[in-house]
């Protein structure tokens, strides 16, 4: 009808055999115009573009790399300081004295069972006494042994030991002090002991101080002041001056002043200097709970005020000048204190959201940039194999449906052989032999693309052995073997390029399956690997049923891009066949 | 015929020879074979008393299991044992694999026959109308409904199905082939729940070979439509319905039986992957995880399984040619 017309509105008469009448289109056009006539077709070319696209160009204008670990910062309420009040005695000793542990359990026990009287201890085989310096708070000396005093009726002598010399005023203070029975004395600021032996006789000792004992920790305010608040001199008059109740002192010919909050607790500032404190002194120690963290003094004072008072949360205002809030909690003997941290965590499973079109993954990874990598990788395997396989295909069948007779026998078994052997089995089993040598992400790439390749050329080569078998009968073959052409090239020159349409109809479909495959492997964990992605690989982590009940942003959007290519792949190839051999359209 | 038959057995069986030496070849290869994760584990567990050490576990138990034999005295000892019908222990199971074997494949028997049994109840009738509307929106629809099914990985469509009956729905189990309560339960009661259990795993083998199926009802079926007969048929005046069912639909019947007996030999290979999600324990479950573990002997077992399998259906599709076409003569 159309037909009619069209002629019937011509007004120029064409003869019938006129060349502009009859339209001639080459078969390769007739193809083409065949193909883009199909609707189906069409829409699969628009999805393999759009994947192509997707996959090719997506990965270039994706800010991200596809192995971009992405973090963000949460706060938690994590431990962040311990404080613990002090019960046992802090010992410092003067330089170059020591005391041994034993005879620091004999003073804390000394201590402990008279309280505040000072007294003498015998331990390690000397004597030590304890002077009480003030509330809690002694000085430890040790006698040392000078003399011996022997009481001979009204009269005394002193017999000082070997290498010792003792001045007159010494002597004559100890005599009198064993005439009136008095067992301690001074010369010159120096305390002296008289112990009394055997038979009337008294051994002269020095008392020397040698350490002070205090139940109240020493914080320095900066890591300058740490050999300033070290110093024996400093804590002993410090302790002093806060035992007793003044706010200044003098050590080391520095003046020191406090501010006293009670008897335990105060902060102690170089006179003068009323802005930033040298140290903080309190009976609760407050210790960091991770390495490397500095509690400024006032943050200290801070949780011994609040432990003090028995409170459960403080305020802190932090270096920065804001309000941080800490809570208390008790556990044992110890407080544990908390507090709102900002950390920086791997941004696992984020919902999506516009920095990340997809959310992240359990690696933190954008997941739409993995997608696109993947598809790359997707698409290239699928490429890559289904070449492979044609190559190998079309040399075997090619020399197998050309020689026929016992080559092509042997080849067809050969083919029968590799054709027979179960897929599946033969990829987990070599998927787990790389596994096992731990073969580089890259390189496994390849070499699962070979085996696949390996694998699947059977398909091929049982096709262009069937159509060659039958093109070698046509005329076109003893013309060819007419003009004496070599057999090389009477196979892939003349045979070959006539299975063409059938291959490439066959490489579109196929092409969809070995994707399919690939995927199935990367899903099982035999395929591709990490950090490399592909599509299979991503859904893998809808194996974990905690990403697969709450993350469906994670692996659905790479099954929905597996199905489409592998659709438009098959719709492709479904349009190919109908448009080279329209006969076969059904 | 016979000699045809004869000629394609005695070739199956030197494939059969050839294939399962390619695979024990292969598996020997693994590194980390089973046997010295073995060791690793005694001797972990014997090292506290002073028992043997790692070295000599594993000396004892390639002794043991044949591992010192090379490659190729290995696969003859292996056959001198399956000629002698005796496949081994199980290294995984640690029971002869004859007897794991008999234990597993009627759950992938069970499950092939069901889905089969759908696949062709939904496939053919839906070929038929496509052909019978061709061109038409209906067509269209199947034809893209069934290469959508073509399309679609397993992994994904079992994922998919998983999440909607099982997460969101919570209508089935998300795995197992038994509930939680099924000991309790009457021996109906038992065999509804692991119908019950079969639904997600039907459904997911049913969907991936529906479309195959049902393009090839309607290419067939299209071929007869354009017969001679059928215009002949419409000609004498025949109503519509007895065209397609008594002249159409019954010489569309040919090439499926063929093609179903084609299928017959795969109702007892398992759907690997279907079975590993679903965990339901037929073959394909249980071999995947014997294969991934390398336990040597079930994995032969099943590989020689599978190639019996596929020599048979190849022969069974050579034979179904001839007999279903009285043209074709096998030669």
């Amino acid at each position: 009808m159309s037909e009619n017309n069209r002629f019937a509105n011509n007004s120029e008469q064409l003869s019938l055999d006129d060349g502009r009448r009859v339209k001639v289109l080459s078969p390769g056009m007739m193809v083409f115009k065949r193909f883009i006539r199909n609707k189906l077709a069409i829409a699969g070319i628009i999805i393999l573009v759009f994947m192509f696209v997707f996959s090719f160009f997506g990965g270039l204008l994706s800010p991200y790399r596809q192995d971009q670990v992405f973090y963000k910062v949460d706060s938690a309420n994590k431990e962040y300081a311990s404080a613990v009040v002090n019960t046992e005695y802090r010992f410092l000793t003067k330089d170059g004295s020591a005391l041994s542990t034993l005879v620091r359990a004999n003073f804390s026990r000394v201590v402990k069972d008279v309280g505040d009287e000072s007294l003498a201890f015998t331990a390690d085989g000397t004597e030590w006494t304890i002077t009480r310096l003030g509330d809690s708070f002694y000085a430890i000396g040790s006698a040392q042994e000078l003399a011996t005093v022997a009481l001979l009726g009204k009269a005394a002598d002193v017999k000082p030991n070997a290498g010792v010399e003792l001045s007159d005023d010494v002597k004559n203070a100890a005599i009198e002090a064993v005439k009136a029975n008095q067992l301690t004395f001074d010369v010159e600021g120096q305390g002296y002991v008289l112990t009394r032996g055997k038979a009337k006789s008294y051994t002269l000792s020095t008392v020397g101080e040698i350490a002070i004992a205090s139940l109240l920790a020493y914080d320095a305010h900066s890591a300058d002041d740490a050999a300033t608040i070290g110093s024996y001199a400093f804590r002993r008059n410090g302790e002093l001056a806060l035992k007793s109740g003044e706010t200044q002192f003098e050590a080391d010919g520095e003046t020191f002043t406090m501010e006293v909050e009670d008897a335990q607790n105060a902060l102690i500032y170089r006179a003068g200097e009323s802005d930033t404190p040298v140290a903080t002194v309190s009976n609760v120690i407050v210790n960091p709970v991770n390495n490397g963290v500095f509690l400024p003094t006032d943050y200290k004072s801070a949780v011994a005020e609040a432990i003090a008072e028995k409170q459960t949360a403080f305020e802190y205002l932090n270096a920065d000048g804001e309000s941080e809030k800490h809570t208390i909690v008790m556990r044992g003997n110890n407080y544990i204190i908390y507090t709102e941290q900002q950390t920086t965590l791997i941004d696992m499973y984020a919902l999506p959201s516009l920095a990340h079109p997809l959310g992240t993954d359990d690696h933190g990874m954008d997941v739409m940039t993995r997608l696109m990598y993947g598809g790359r990788i997707s698409l290239m395997v699928g490429f890559v194999v289904m070449i492979l396989e044609n190559l190998l295909g079309i040399v075997v069948g090619g020399v197998s449906g050309y020689f026929g007779g016992w080559v092509d026998t042997l080849l067809m078994r050969f083919v029968d052989l590799f054709n027979s052997i179960p897929y599946y089995p033969i990829m987990i089993i070599t998927g787990s032999i790389m596994d096992a040598f731990e073969i580089n992400p890259y390189t496994r790439i390849f070499l699962l693309m070979a085996i696949m390749g390996v694998m699947g050329w059977t398909g091929v080569a049982r096709v262009v052995r069937g159509q060659i078998l039958s093109l070698r009968e046509q005329d076109f073959m003893i013309a060819t073997e007419a003009t004496g052409i070599r057999v090389s090239r009477r196979i892939f020159r003349h045979l070959v390029p006539n299975v063409m349409p059938l291959l490439i109809v066959q490489a579109t479909m196929g092409l969809g399956s070995i994707i399919l495959t690939e995927a199935t492997l990367s899903f099982l964990g035999l395929g591709i690997k990490y950090p490399l992605a592909s599509w299979g690989s991503i859904i893998n982590a809808a194996s974990n049923i905690y990403v697969m009940t709450n993350f469906w942003f994670i692996w659905i959007p790479a099954g929905i891009l597996i199905v489409l290519t592998v659709l438009g792949f098959n719709f492709v190839g479904d349009g190919l066949r109908d448009a080279f051999d329209p006969k076969m359209k059904r | 015929m016979w000699k045809f038959i004869v000629r394609r057995l005695s070739l199956a069986v030197v494939i059969i020879f050839f294939g399962a030496f390619i695979i024990y070849g292969v598996m020997r290869c693994m590194p980390t074979s089973f046997v010295e994760s073995l060791a690793r584990q005694r001797a972990a567990a014997s090292a506290t008393t002073g028992g043997p050490t790692y070295q000599e576990w594993l000396t004892q138990l390639n002794e043991a299991y044949h591992m010192n034999d090379d490659v190729v005295t290995g696969y003859l000892n292996w056959l001198g044992g399956v000629a002698r019908g005796d496949f081994g222990n199980s290294w995984k199971y640690g029971i002869p694999v004859t007897e794991k074997f008999n234990q597993v494949i009627w759950y992938s028997v069970v499950l092939s026959i069901i889905t089969l049994v759908l696949e062709v109840v939904i496939c053919i009738p839906l070929g038929i109308q496509a052909a019978r509307h061709q061109y038409s929106g209906f067509d269209y629809g199947i034809t893209v409904f069934a290469m959508l099914c073509i399309s679609l990985p397993t992994f994904f469509l079992a994922t998919v199905l998983k999440y909607i009956f099982a997460v969101k729905l919570a209508w089935l189990d998300l795995y197992g082939i038994v509930g939680r309560y099924h000991e309790q339960l009457s021996q109906f009661g038992k065999i509804l729940d692991m119908a019950q259990h079969m639904i997600l795993p039907v459904l997911t083998l049913a969907m991936l070979s529906v479309g195959g199926l049902t393009r090839y009802t309607r290419t067939n079926m299209l071929e007869v439509m354009n017969a001679d007969y059928i215009r002949t048929a419409r000609a004498k005046g025949l109503s519509e319905r007895v065209v397609i069912n008594r002249h159409a639909f019954r010489n569309t019947l040919i090439p499926l039986v063929s093609y179903m007996s084609y299928l017959l030999p795969s109702l007892f290979s398992g759907a690997m992957i279907t079975e590993t999600l679903f965990q339901i324990p037929g073959i394909g479950y249980i071999s995947y995880d014997a294969m991934v573990q390398g336990d040597l002997p079930f994995t032969m077992f099943y590989s020689v399984f599978l190639l019996v399998l596929t020599q048979l259906s190849l022969m069974l599709a050579d034979i179904m040619y001839a007999v279903v076409d009285p043209r074709v003569r096998v030669n």
